[in-house]
């Protein structure tokens, strides 16, 4: 059978299954538009002190916001699952995965699809249509159809670093926790104009973990605004190909990963 | 009494066989740390003062309360919701024991774990880069401790109510984030309740949430002394007995209306 048949069946599975908890999955809807909602809430209340941050306005942070909100949340919805691996490395239960004639990634992502992390993306689009409208931009058609690619680019990069993290869980099961620092410290350092983070800092959001990508270049292209360590603000335009490049070094660390898993059972 | 301490720690040790987790969360919340304090830092750029908090104050603010996560167990604990679903909670309601004060004893003997081993850690590497300030007196640091103390039975009061609800729902998991999430960022946990701007910190200061978090690092940070500090201590008293009288309450209710799982 065709993976994305296999892919839709397992989760319109998952569907219903959460919608048998009816309150409690409202509730989680609820609770993961907040999530989103409280990323916002904290830059409301830091220009509620200041006028600029950076010599950003609150609407072009919000803009930054937005498009990194959406990418993760993006990534998050189809691709965060893979962080459960640990949870089935450990109860091995991940030898099922390997026995089904489909690949692993795409059962493990379908298997703990979640539909409450649907509103995770909710907020942010809000968020950006309410910011396009409030920022001072020349458009042009070059930065009309930077809006789509980036926020593909940035579910994309973020759906990367997820498997590349939740991949050390095949050497060691407990520091899962590890992962968060780059799934979820990526998206809060990409919520913000890198230039407020130190230099170290800001070479690892360009050029180790390139969540600059998702968000920061694209906007600063947008806006017209110099781009750290003075590079040439085209370098936005890479973000498609930065994004391709990392996918496919996910690949092969989720497939080195796989090759190198032995089952805790006994 | 006794046997509050037994359970306190088996908790505690329970929680020091996570080496590996530990080391992983160590380096999270140091992460966390690192990107707040730039984003506050850019902040101070601006302005002197927000709220009575120069710079040093801001970031050492950061710190403490990445510290303070885990000791206030901030991202929830499902443990008696699972019990809940599963049915145990039957045995326990079975032991010769108060049922609040057996959860509270596990929560007193997690937290003294993470105190050390995730409260310290994330502060020394702050250090190393920022400006960090450490109380000059050791009143202060006993009069943190013992905020801190009370924080705990403030946040174990908060997350026993939320966990009860599975009582009549099952899945407390959208209950427990929703409630979590309110509490850390009225606790301070992202931004510190005084950048709020006036009408939201009153809302802040109406809920039991400040005193979790925010408040115990204030007292940290050496900013209330004498009377100022005893309405600290009054105010997390409040809280407590309230959240913990209400924990009761829902207990009771629980225990007459609820059938257990598992029949």
């Amino acid at each position: 059978m065709d993976e994305l048949v296999i892919y839709r069946r397992l989760v319109g599975a998952r569907i219903r299954a959460d919608l048998q908890y009816r309150a409690s999955f409202f509730l989680f809807l609820i609770s993961q538009t907040l999530v989103a909602g409280l990323d916002i809430a904290v830059i409301i209340v830091i220009f509620t002190q200041v006028d600029t941050l950076a010599g950003w306005s609150v609407a072009e942070v919000a803009l930054l916001y937005a498009m990194a909100g959406i990418g993760f949340g993006v990534a998050d919805l189809f691709v965060s699952e893979v962080e459960l691996a640990s949870r089935h490395i450990k109860a091995g239960t991940f030898d099922l995965f390997l026995l089904r004639p489909a690949g692993t990634l795409v059962q493990l992502c379908a298997m703990e699809f979640a539909p409450r992390r649907f509103g995770r993306t909710i907020q942010p689009v809000i968020v950006l249509v309410i910011a396009l409208r409030a920022v001072d931009i020349t458009w042009t058609p070059t930065k009309v159809a930077l809006v789509p690619l980036t926020v593909m680019s940035g579910a994309v990069i973020f759906g990367s670093i997820w498997v590349i993290t939740s991949s050390i869980a095949f050497w060691t099961v407990d520091t899962q926790e590890i992962a968060n620092s780059f799934t979820y410290g990526g998206y809060t350092l990409a919520a913000y104009p890198i230039d407020v983070f130190g230099t170290w800092l800001k070479r690892f959001v360009m050029f180790v973990v390139p969540v600059a990508f998702t968000s920061y270049l694209p906007v600063a292209y947008m806006l017209g605004k110099p781009v750290a360590f003075g590079l040439p603000s085209s370098l936005a335009l890479l973000s498609p190909a930065v994004a391709a490049a990392l996918a496919l070094v996910a690949r092969a660390v989720w497939r080195c990963a796989v090759r190198h898993y032995r089952s805790t059972g006994s | 009494m006794r046997w509050m301490w037994e359970v306190a720690t088996r908790s505690y040790r329970r929680q020091a066989t996570y080496r590996g987790a530990t080391l992983a969360g160590v380096f999270t919340n140091t992460v966390f740390g690192f990107i707040l304090a730039y984003v506050l830092l850019a902040v101070y750029q601006e302005r002197s003062t927000v709220g009575g908090f120069d710079v040093t104050d801001a970031v050492t603010f950061t710190f403490v309360m990445q510290g303070m996560l885990m000791v206030i167990g901030v991202f929830g604990s499902t443990d008696l919701a699972d019990r809940i679903k599963s049915g145990d909670v039957v045995s326990d309601l079975y032991r010769p024991v108060d049922f609040e004060a057996y959860w509270m004893a596990d929560a007193y003997g997690r937290s003294a774990f993470y105190a050390v081993f995730r409260g310290v850690p994330p502060f020394i590497a702050g250090a190393l880069v920022f400006h960090l300030r450490l109380p000059s007196a050791p009143a202060t640091w006993i009069a943190f401790v013992v905020s801190v103390a009370l924080a705990v039975a403030v946040s174990f009061g908060w997350g026993f109510l939320l966990q009860l609800s599975g009582f009549w729902l099952l899945d407390v998991r959208g209950p427990n984030q929703l409630g979590w999430l309110t509490a850390q960022f009225f606790a301070g946990v992202f931004i510190p309740v005084v950048f709020f701007p006036a009408w939201l910190g009153a809302i802040a200061y109406a809920t039991p949430f400040p005193a979790m978090a925010q408040l115990p690092v204030e007292v940290f940070l050496d900013k209330h002394h004498g009377l100022d500090l005893v309405a600290v201590y009054a105010v997390q008293l409040l809280w407590i007995a309230v959240l913990l009288a209400g924990g009761r309450l829902v207990l009771r209710r629980a225990m007459r209306k609820v059938v257990v799982q598992g029949g």
